[in-house]
């Protein structure tokens, strides 16, 4: 029997009631995420990055969001667990870092008692012991006078200071899969690296699997292990890191990185191509990308193009690299 | 914390000085000599002279305003002109009647208003919103005097469940007595509460550290928690200065139902043209009115960390 995957992800959609109509913030993506895996997701503003993540939590808003296909944690359907079961998952297994600390973390609690707000919400223990541990947290991202800071409001620290923190809350359960999005895009360069390379020595000694969102493909390139490319709700294109940013075969991910040298990459934003990403309340037939697409060709905007699996394991959606197989 | 409770307090006292110094400018800004004011038309010239001495009145202004601090530090107020009787006596009389009035308003403004408009913000947009919303618009724009005269009616002259009339004579009595009153005082208090609060609440929800909360594992209950925590500190802004306002006390309320408040007392002084009543009363409601917002900046500074560095 094959071993199940930490995390899989069958033919997820997302449609949500806008005033202008339904708008599909998620068009049917799969993917998967192993243990102890890094995988990076690219694309565009607004092509859905964040509402995946979200989606992977069930944190979207119920009312006004319709959600299809499966998300499978640990074996356990999401969507056909009661909410009380997601809670327990939710910061356990599950936990995610979010992009500006500033807003994410509660302004009128101390880091130390957010911290050990989560630890006793998912551990028999008292708080003197949750406090300890908090400590323990601060000292691992390594935040400088961590005991003083435990007492510390989110405005009294740094931006940097505050991202480390948020990301010692997401770890304080030692989560299984660590969701970042875009986790640094709110810090100074010099932070950010500081930062990136944080994430990447604690998942090296947690062992645990992350999804990390990023505009900047210098990150991919040197935190993933599987790199997918987005673009209108869809993943056009993903494999290994190697794979997919040095050879892609994607017009859309090739326009955004084919022609840059690994040095050229550090810091550079997806904004390459010209034209902007289509209305989701009104997708057009067929490639969402053929519009904006230099190779496009005769079939393009007919019907949407199926997933092509190579034979090295990577995947693309695009009726070139179908007519390639 | 101690330090910004410090400051504040320093902070306060230049604010109280300078209430006193306008109050005392504004006596002898006021058309007319004050002491004729005192001493009324028709007094002979030596009297007005004496009573020119008798209040230093004869003196450099600021020594007359040193003068008039020295007094007010020492609890003296003057002397009504209408009755005879000390001023702070009356004052302190009519103040406690009205703090009955005010702090029972305010109770019953806090806990309506927290609850209409809490339960309106949680449930922004939905048919339960536009009921509390409405609610509390009514609250707001409808005359209360009016509101406490039907209610006059109603409960007091039909039905003779409720006193409508005077403070009765203490304990369970009073208490009955200042159920009309302090329902007709809390209409308005409970409106605009509920509105800040609904604000404050659905706001507060749609801010990501709410979905931070949730992405932590917390249920609905701990969530409302740090929500709650999140808004106390515009609720007691809110209910700070609605308290100031029903301290002043309501002429039209306390006329309706007799009860010899402040804002009783002030319209008496008016018509009588009690000058020394007058200037306790607005020199006390003026010092009262500090201290309320030295309490309000205290309590907001407890809740809300950030607030300590201003
Ligand atoms: N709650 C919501 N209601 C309606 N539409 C939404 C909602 N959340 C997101 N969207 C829409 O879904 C689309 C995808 O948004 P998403 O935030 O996932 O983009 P993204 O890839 O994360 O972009 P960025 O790089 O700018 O963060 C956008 O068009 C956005 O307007
Ligand atoms: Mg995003």
């Amino acid at each position: 029997m094959p071993e199940t995957p930490l995390l899989s992800v069958r033919g997820l959609t997302v449609d949500f009631a806008t005033p202008r109509g339904t708008a599909r913030a998620v068009a049917g993506i799969d993917f998967h995420l192993d243990r102890g895996e890094v995988l990076c997701l690219l694309g565009e503003s607004g092509s859905g990055k964040s509402v995946t993540l979200r989606a992977l939590m069930r944190l979207l808003p119920q009312a006004r969001t319709r959600i299809g296909g499966r998300v499978t944690i640990e074996g356990a359907d999401l969507y056909a667990l009661p909410e009380r079961k997601v809670e327990d998952l939710r910061g356990k297994t599950v936990s995610m870092v979010f992009q500006e600390p500033m807003l994410a973390l509660d302004p009128v609690y101390t880091i130390g008692a957010q911290i050990a707000e989560t630890i006793i919400r998912h551990e028999k223990v008292d708080r003197a012991e949750a406090d300890r541990r908090a400590l323990e947290l601060l000292e691992k991202v390594q935040i400088p006078s961590a005991r003083q800071r435990l007492d510390a409001y989110p405005h009294e620290m740094s931006g940097g200071m505050r991202q480390r923190a948020m990301i010692a809350l997401a770890l304080s359960c030692n989560p299984a899969v660590l969701l970042a999005d875009e986790p640094t895009t709110a810090l100074d360069a010099t932070v950010q690296m500081q930062v990136l390379l944080l994430l990447r020595r604690l998942q090296a000694e947690t062992g645990m699997s992350v999804i990390m969102v990023t505009h900047d493909i210098g990150v991919a390139a040197e935190t993933a292990d599987r790199v997918a490319v987005m673009y209108a709700g869809r993943i056009v294109e993903q494999g290994t890191a190697a794979q997919v940013l040095k050879t892609p075969r994607h017009p859309y991910a090739a326009g955004l990185f084919a022609s840059t040298v690994h040095a050229g990459w550090k810091g550079r934003r997806l904004d390459a191509i010209p034209g902007a990403p289509p209305d989701l309340t009104a997708l057009p037939p067929g490639c969402a990308f053929a519009p904006r697409c230099s190779r496009r060709r005769t079939g393009c905007s007919e019907a949407q193009p199926p997933i092509t699996r190579f034979a090295d394991g990577r995947e693309v959606v695009c009726i070139e690299a179908l007519a390639a197989t | 914390m101690l330090t910004y409770l410090i400051r504040r307090v320093l902070y306060a006292v230049p604010i109280a000085l300078g209430v006193t110094l306008l109050v005392f400018t504004l006596l002898h800004l006021a058309p007319g000599d004050p002491v004729n004011a005192v001493a009324g038309p028709d007094a002979p010239a030596e009297v007005v002279e004496q009573l020119r001495r008798a209040y230093g009145f004869d003196r450099p202004l600021p020594m007359q305003y040193l003068l008039f601090l020295w007094r007010i530090l020492g609890g003296d107020l003057g002397v009504s002109v209408a009755t005879g009787r000390p001023v702070a006596g009356e004052l302190a009389q009519a103040f406690s009647n009205t703090l009955v009035l005010a702090l029972g308003a305010a109770l019953v403004g806090f806990v309506a208003g927290v609850a209409l408009g809490g339960v309106a913000g949680r449930h922004k947009g939905t048919a339960i919103d536009h009921l509390a919303t409405v609610v509390s618009l009514i609250g707001v724009s409808v005359p209360h005097y009016w509101l406490g005269m039907v209610m006059v009616i109603v409960l007091a002259v039909e039905a003779n469940l409720l006193p409508a009339m005077g403070m009765g004579s203490g304990g369970l009595e009073l208490l009955r007595h200042a159920v009309l009153p302090v329902l007709t005082m809390a209409v308005i208090p409970t409106g605009i509460v509920a509105r800040s609060v609904r604000a404050a609440v659905g706001e507060t929800l749609e801010r990501e550290f709410v979905q931070a909360l949730r992405a932590k594992g917390l249920g609905r209950g701990a969530v409302l928690r740090h929500v709650v925590r999140n808004v106390s500190p515009t609720i007691v802004a809110v209910l700070g200065l609605q308290l100031g306002y029903l301290l002043g006390g309501s002429i039209l309320i306390e006329t309706v139902f007799s009860w010899p408040g402040t804002g009783f007392l002030l319209n008496e002084a008016i018509f009588k043209r009690d000058l020394p009543v007058l200037q306790g009363i607005i020199l006390m409601l003026a010092l009262f009115f500090v201290l309320l917002n030295l309490l309000v900046d205290v309590a907001q500074a407890a809740l809300d960390p950030r607030m300590r560095r201003a």
